[in-house]
């Protein structure tokens, strides 16, 4: 586990110099070389993460939650983890406001899938309010 | 690591490859070879960028339970 962070900061380190060679001749090229290594370094978080959740699962199936809020926040994380991903590649693109469209879709996603819990939290909430 | 580093140092020799020729060929006076030199590059490296993209979108569509 720890000599990954070594090889992932390597990578991107010639990744850079290889880039700032590029960008003089072929701008494009430049960007496309960046693009695959952060698509690299995402791969390889992804395995990491995939343990995470795991974990998280077995001790919600132990806590016996019910499954359907676990699943939603994974695919908020999922959601999260998407756009922070094409909102980066797009800022380095210089296509800032790209970048914060994308950031827009996310936010609003990530509202909308969280509309199930909110509505069990607000029930929850009414219930608890003394009747009058 | 999962993903093999010698792609990046391809991505970048194909790069250097390519503005090499696009010089070479606009002072040989010819401008639209140079061009199509410069589009196929790009179009390669494209189809390596957009497979490995591809790769990753199905990893997180695994990952995140997105099936469903």
């Amino acid at each position: 586990m720890e000599i990954e962070i070594f090889q992932i900061v390597g990578l991107g380190l010639i990744a850079t110099l290889l880039a700032l060679v590029i960008k003089e001749q072929k701008p494009t090229f430049a960007f496309l070389l960046i693009v695959f290594t952060g698509v690299s370094i995402f791969l390889f978080l992804v395995d990491q993460i995939y343990e995470l959740i795991r974990m998280v699962e077995r001790i919600a199936n132990e806590a016996s939650i019910d499954l359907i809020y676990v699943e939603t926040i994974l695919k908020i994380i999922g959601i999260a983890y998407i756009a922070e991903f094409g909102a980066q590649i797009t800022k380095d693109a210089g296509q800032g406001s790209i970048a914060s469209k994308i950031e827009l879709a996310g936010k609003i996603l990530i509202l909308s899938m969280a509309i199930p819990i909110m509505t069990v939290i607000i029930q929850t909430m009414i219930k608890l309010l003394p009747n009058i | 690591m999962g993903v093999d580093v010698n792609t990046i140092f391809q991505i970048a020799g194909i790069g250097i490859i390519v503005a090499f020729l696009h010089t070479i060929l606009d002072q040989m006076g010819k401008k639209e070879y140079a061009q199509w030199v410069t589009l196929l590059g790009f179009i390669y490296i494209l189809f390596m960028v957009a497979s490995i993209v591809n790769d990753l979108f199905q990893k997180i569509k695994a990952v995140f339970l997105f099936q469903g």
